[in-house]
């Protein structure tokens, strides 16, 4: 039996992040800090030697904690970041939501901002026509269509947010920290939604700090901590069960499996 | 870069009917106030520089709307373009989309707007009584440098003020130099020839300049005057284009 080919794959990738008092000077106030020597920028490394395959249909979780590294590397992965050694293969149309309701825009109206959206995932116009309505009627924002973007509730803007994402089937979606949001019939309806997706093929990056999310819904998992790879393996409920323990503070940041099934 | 262009045309198209209704909304005046400037700025030139420099240049009136028109559109292109990478930094952080769409959307924008005050224009050249010639087809050569040009500087800005968030106090300062310097409301005749070498490196001034050897004159500028406001577009664009390259990827550390 072949293997579904290979959709993302990376090679030892590593992020190069830079820091410091450069943000936000304006150029006087560069000036006067190169001249007096105040001028301090940091670069370290986000993440270091990062590997892995993922395979069409396959549904990666990554986890770890906070500055681990997560979102740095999926801007690699997505295209708005290059990485500074390694390398990136992509094989298909990729739609990132990172920080999802964020690059909306207050003053548009929801469907403005809809069009926008779909716009900056890729689609055509005529995709969007077809599927707005569904769009609208998976978030449940009928009524709410003409209102400006900046009266809804942030749940409602998360809603709207993962109902563009996930109707408009990328063939590899990645969701930054999107199904932690809605109430609690919003997020049922959304994971449905999800386990459609995957088998209708797609390929999915999911960082999520709902540990028990990752071990229903995906059949890989890539555990970062401090930019360094800790595990990346198809044993989900083991990393998972090492990653619990460390959070707990029980154990290291470390993987040991137990069984050698991969 | 074209054919990226193509493939992004909706979204290209959605950035454009949002600058366009951001900056519609809310004014009763709408279209019209943007065109109400510089009408307002030939006005007060007119009844200020009128009783110095009327007698010497014929049609006085269309003299200083060659000028304030293509200035015009250079300030607000390079206003708009200038803050337009930062202002959709929330956007190019989290999708990957070429950045100059950003620039080019502001761009159309204002070459709306300059296409309306151009309309004006020719309503009050027929009133100033200018001859319309054939040679008015010509005006199609320096509208299409300056917009090449205004988007080169446009994306050299833009990229600069993601760095340096002042430097639009410095541009604004760079501006009413220019204003100045580009013979908007005098003429050039009288200084010196190391002041017309000046000139002739000033690119607003030159396209002024070959607007108003068309309209006034009636005669084709010179081969020279052609290649030197080729020259200037392809110049800027270049450094606009070299910029958002090296610095693709960089921008993002600094929003």
């Amino acid at each position: 039996m072949s293997e579904p080919k290979i959709m993302l794959s990376c090679r030892d990738v590593s992020i190069r992040y830079r820091v410091g008092d450069f943000k936000n000077i304006g150029l006087k106030e560069w000036v006067m800090r190169r001249l007096t020597g105040r001028y301090k920028v940091v670069d370290f490394w986000a993440d270091r030697n990062v590997s892995f395959d993922i395979r069409q249909g396959d549904m990666l979780g990554i986890v770890g904690t906070n500055g681990a590294g997560k979102s740095t590397l999926l801007k690699v992965v997505s295209g708005i970041m290059e990485p500074t050694k390694g390398r990136v293969a992509r094989n298909g149309r990729i739609a990132a939501l990172l920080e999802l309701s964020s690059g909306f825009d207050g003053d548009m109206t929801v469907k403005e901002n809809t069009y926008l959206r779909g716009a900056m995932l890729g689609y055509t116009r005529d995709f969007m026509d077809a599927t707005y309505g569904s769009i609208i009627e998976f978030a449940e924002l009928g009524e709410f269509e003409d209102r400006p973007f900046k009266q809804l509730s942030s749940g409602m803007k998360s809603r709207l947010a993962f109902s563009i994402a996930s109707l408009v089937r990328p063939e590899i979606l990645i969701l930054d920290e999107v199904l932690a949001v809605g109430d609690g019939a919003f997020r049922k309806k959304s994971e449905a939604r999800m386990r459609e997706i995957i088998k209708g093929g797609a390929t999915t990056i999911l960082v999520s700090h709902s540990i028990p999310q990752v071990r229903s819904m995906c059949n890989k998992v890539l555990w970062l901590d401090k930019g360094r790879q800790v595990a990346f393996s198809g044993d989900v409920k083991g990393v998972c069960d090492c990653y619990e323990e460390y959070l707990k503070g029980a154990g290291a940041a470390e993987y040991k499996p137990v069984a050698a099934n991969g | 870069m074209f054919g990226k262009l193509r493939g992004h045309r909706f979204l290209f198209e959605e950035l454009v009917k949002r600058d366009f209704k951001k900056k519609y909304k809310r004014t009763i005046l709408g279209m019209g106030w943007s065109m109400l400037s510089p009408l307002l700025m030939l006005l007060v030139m007119k009844l200020v520089f009128e009783q110095f420099f009327g007698r010497s240049v014929g049609h006085y009136t269309t003299y200083l709307f060659c000028g304030l028109l293509f200035f015009n559109w250079f300030a607000e292109s390079t206003n708009a373009g200038m803050r337009s990478l930062f202002g959709n930094a929330s956007i190019f952080s989290k999708v990957n989309v070429p950045k100059y769409l950003f620039l080019f959307s502001a761009n159309v924008q204002v070459l709306i707007n300059f296409v309306l005050t151009l309309c004006v224009f020719f309503v009050f050249c027929a009133i100033d009584r200018v001859d319309f010639t054939w040679r008015f087809l010509l005006l199609v050569y320096p509208v299409s440098t300056m917009l090449l040009f205004c988007i080169g500087v446009g994306m050299v800005l833009s990229a600069l003020f993601i760095f340096f968030r002042d430097i639009d106090y410095l541009w604004a300062v760079a501006l009413q130099l220019l204003m100045y310097g580009s013979a908007i409301f005098y003429t050039t005749e009288k200084f010196s020839p190391d002041m017309q070498l000046a000139f002739s490196f000033n690119p607003v001034y030159r396209h002024i300049a070959y607007v108003r050897e068309i309209v006034l004159a009636g005669t084709v500028p010179s081969l020279g005057t052609h290649l030197a406001l080729l020259g200037f577009a392809v110049a800027a664009f270049l450094a606009g284009a070299f910029m958002y390259k090296r610095y693709n990827t960089t921008f993002l550390y600094y929003v």
